[in-house]
């Protein structure tokens, strides 16, 4: 809904150009648009309104009113103040100096703690250290079960004792096997509570004392709105944790969460969880949050997350296929894997800076039936026909199609479009961009309007 | 007046024989339901009620509709319908059809909120037999809680036979989690291994049902993020294997939001109901301070009722939603 802030602060302030002034009218306009896609990211109000009131006072300096594009400028200084009230980069977790680092997990229910815990298990197993959990949840049926079977898969040795015993004395105990087994990190796993439950809070209160944790933290689902705040200020009082866990951010939620529990309490957001899969946790990144409350796209998380799944050889050894138009059918296939296992295309697009506005590409269901079935084509392909995709007449059409389960039209629908896309790719790979209509028609699949000339240099 | 259970679930031609037992302590009970929703909605005295506070509209200027609007987005109504629902109060009371009196503009404001929350009201269908109950909703938001409490109450409270279907193959332990609230409901469980297709276990749920004359078949499903298509899809065919041995059901599909959840939840319900038509929502976790707002955005920019509320931990707690009492208890001081 207010997904291009920056468009909308670019069409609000368009005709200051014209102008060539900014006065305050048009900064408080600004500031409504702004106002609306913070409230819309849930970001705390109160926060909201302390954030813009520094933002305007900013904004009517010099470094605005004198710029060329009020617009742009504007987005940059919300962009800037908006990380900086995040918390700038790399805080990180406090770990003993020796004995085993405990670290103590608390939030509401639903967070995410159980899952979370596994996540950070995983992680500092990574590391080459000896983790441990200790199962205190003995409240939600199956929790224990819940946190055996998920720190069996991080590789992490899970302390349990059913649900019989205090969760206190749980903590106590598994602290006690994890010093006497020599653990490097202890993971404490506990129930979520409301913060407005005395009883439960008290005893996440004496589970902190007995275990004396080098870090507590907080866990916070990203979709969460504008209550937010009241939960992270409780949770201060309590457990005095030292840092958030956000988890869900793979959801399209935009996570206004995290910056107002960094704004009210003061403490930093350390790991993001990411995805279903263990591995779908890192550590967290305070500029990028920024740009995605903003709706400006996390392109350092896409290349990224290409970096991890691309092998930099066999890419280089693609480019050079195509800037010398020997780019095959192949090498496509190869290409297009490499490219889903960053994960669902929709995913991918939505971090790219400006497809957030683009409704059609936003809510379109990138098919991905349609890859598995360009996929099957390409498989039906003798190696040959891969190679020089020019030998493909209609026997062989007809073949591929029954072969692959698809009909005639898609076989002769993927030639074509493999064609044009080698067209582009050279012309790409040349140092030329591509025309606005080329990509429409790359991008279309049934082309309307001219066809590009398909003839090589 | 609060809805009960039994206004709540349309049970078609079934007797009402344990219905009748229920009603009996009803009156005593409806006080009991309102006092503990007020109490549970107004535990935090910092959010709405310090805005909306009687004396707001003591006197009524500019600044009033601005400190309603602030109270509006601190529950997480979210901006266009917390600019909808202030807007037609102000023009109704500067038009004059509503008179500026303090009390007036308030009481109207709790009917124009009901209005909103009571958008596309509709009972819980189970008439069918055997009617199919599916649950979804995004990870962590209370769908196997809930469904345990659902089954407890058409069981215990109303006498019905109810099946379980353990179709959370995914997250660990789910199906012992279900397991649990079967035995204390009085219901059969039907449950595959961990990694198996959730249509067939939807699929078994729905034979046992059937051979056992059962009335309810509940459906459990994996909480899932609306934003991972292939999860969605997954979903979209537990539904279709449904449909494939019943072709109306699931006769009703429920979605779980965590009232804690900000404006994310409209996309959430959106999301679900593209993929499996929802019916209504269950918006649990209320006791806490969050005012679960977005199901006002939910129900008016949707059309998709709140149907159940969980207000605690307790069997007790999990509740028909009253529109009504839900806006009284909003503004409650």
């Amino acid at each position: 809904m207010f997904d291009q802030l920056s468009e909308r602060l670019q069409s609000t302030l368009s005709e200051v150009r014209s102008r060539g002034k900014l006065n305050e009218s048009d900064v408080d306009a600004a500031m409504r648009e702004i106002r609306l896609a913070l409230l819309e990211a849930d970001v705390n109000f109160k926060v909201v309104k302390a954030f813009t009131k520094t933002l305007k006072e900013r904004c009517l300096g010099s470094e605005v009113l004198e710029s060329l594009d009020p617009g742009q400028q504007v987005v940059k200084i919300v962009n800037e103040e908006l990380a900086s009230l995040m918390g700038g980069t790399g805080s990180e977790l406090a770990m003993a100096s020796s004995g085993p680092t405990v670290i103590l997990m608390a939030g509401l229910q639903g967070s995410g703690k159980t899952t979370a815990c596994a996540k950070l298990a995983q992680f500092f197993g990574k590391q080459g250290k000896d983790v441990a959990l200790a199962a205190c949840d003995v409240y939600r049926p199956a929790a224990v079960e819940q946190l055996v079977t998920m720190g069996g898969r991080a590789g992490a040795h899970v302390y349990e004792r059913g649900t019989e015993a205090d969760p206190v004395d749980i903590a106590s105990w598994a602290l006690g096997e994890a010093r006497a087994e020599r653990r490097d990190v202890l993971i404490v796993d506990t129930a979520g509570r409301l913060h407005v439950d005395r009883d439960l809070m008290a005893e996440l209160a004496q589970i902190r004392k007995q275990t004396r944790p080098h870090d507590v933290l907080l866990v916070v689902d990203a979709m969460t709105g504008q209550d937010a705040v009241g939960v992270a200020e409780s949770f201060a009082e309590v457990a005095e944790f030292d840092g958030v866990v956000m988890t869900k951010l793979d959801g399209d939620a935009r996570g206004g969460a995290a910056l107002s529990v960094k704004a009210v309490t003061g403490k930093p957001i350390l790991f993001a969880s990411t995805g279903e899969k263990i591995e779908d946790f890192d550590k967290f990144h305070p500029d990028r949050m920024a740009q995605r409350i903003l709706g400006m796209g996390d392109v350092l998380s896409l290349i990224e997350k290409a970096e991890q799944q691309v092998d930099e050889d066999e890419a280089e050894a693609l480019q050079e296929k195509m800037r010398r138009d020997q780019f095959t059918l192949d090498d496509f296939l190869k290409q297009m894997k490499q490219v889903r296992k960053m994960g669902p295309l929709s995913g991918i697009i939505g971090m790219l800076p400006g497809m957030g506005a683009m409704k059609q590409l936003k809510d379109a269901d990138v098919d991905e039936r349609e890859l598995d079935r360009v996929q099957a084509i390409i498989l039906s392909m003798t190696p040959q026909e891969r190679a020089n995709p020019g030998m493909i007449n209609g026997s062989r059409r007809k073949r591929i199609a029954n072969g692959s389960g698809t009909k005639v039209q898609n076989v002769n629908a993927l030639v074509k479009q493999f064609d044009q896309m080698r067209v582009l790719m050279k012309s790409m790979a040349n140092g030329r961009m591509p025309t606005p209509q080329q990509m429409a028609q790359l991008a279309g699949g049934n082309q309307r309007g001219p066809r590009p000339k398909a003839r090589r240099r | 007046m609060a809805t009960s259970w039994q206004e709540i679930v349309d049970l078609g031609s079934r007797s009402p024989s344990a219905v009748a037992t229920a009603e009996a302590e009803a009156p005593e009970e409806r006080r009991g339901v309102f006092k503990r929703l007020r109490e549970s909605l107004s535990k935090s005295r910092q959010a709405l009620t310090e805005e909306i506070s009687s004396s707001l509209f003591d006197r009524i200027d500019g600044e009033t509709w601005e400190l309603l609007e602030e109270a509006l987005i601190l529950a997480d109504v979210g901006a266009p319908t917390t600019a909808a629902v202030v807007e037609r109060l102000e023009h109704e009371v500067e038009s004059g059809a509503v008179p500026a009196d303090g009390v007036a503009v308030r009481d109207r404001l709790i009917e124009i909120l009901a209005e909103v929350a009571g958008t596309a009201r509709a009972p819980i269908d189970l008439s069918a037999e055997p009617a199919i109950l599916m649950m979804v909703g995004v990870n962590g938001t209370g769908k196997t809680t809930t469904i345990g409490k659902i089954a407890w109450h058409l069981s215990r409270e109303m006498g019905l036979s109810v099946v379980m279907a353990a179709a959370d193959t995914y997250r660990a332990a789910a199906a012992e989690q279900l397991e649990t609230w079967a035995e204390r409901a009085g219901a059969e469980l039907v449950r595959g291994e961990e990694g198996a297709d959730p249509g067939a276990v939807a699929y078994d749920a729905i034979n046992a049902a059937r051979a056992r004359g059962a009335d309810v078949v509940i459906v459990d499903t994996a909480g899932r993020l609306h934003t991972q298509s292939n999860l969605m899809e997954e979903l979209a065919k537990v539904r279709r294997v449904i449909q494939k041995q019943i072709p109306e059901a699931p006769h009703e599909t429920l979605i779980s939001i965590d009232a804690t959840t900000g404006q994310n939840g409209l996309r959430q319900a959106k999301v679900f109901s593209e993929a499996v038509e929802v019916d209504g929502v269950v918006l649990t976790k209320l006791d806490g301070t969050a005012r679960g707002g977005i199901a006002l955005a939910i129900a008016s920019d949707l059309g998709i009722p709140v149907k159940l509320i969980g207000v605690g931990e307790t069997l007790e707690d999990l509740r028909p939603f009253d529109p009504s009492d839900y806006a009284n208890a909003l503004l409650a001081e």
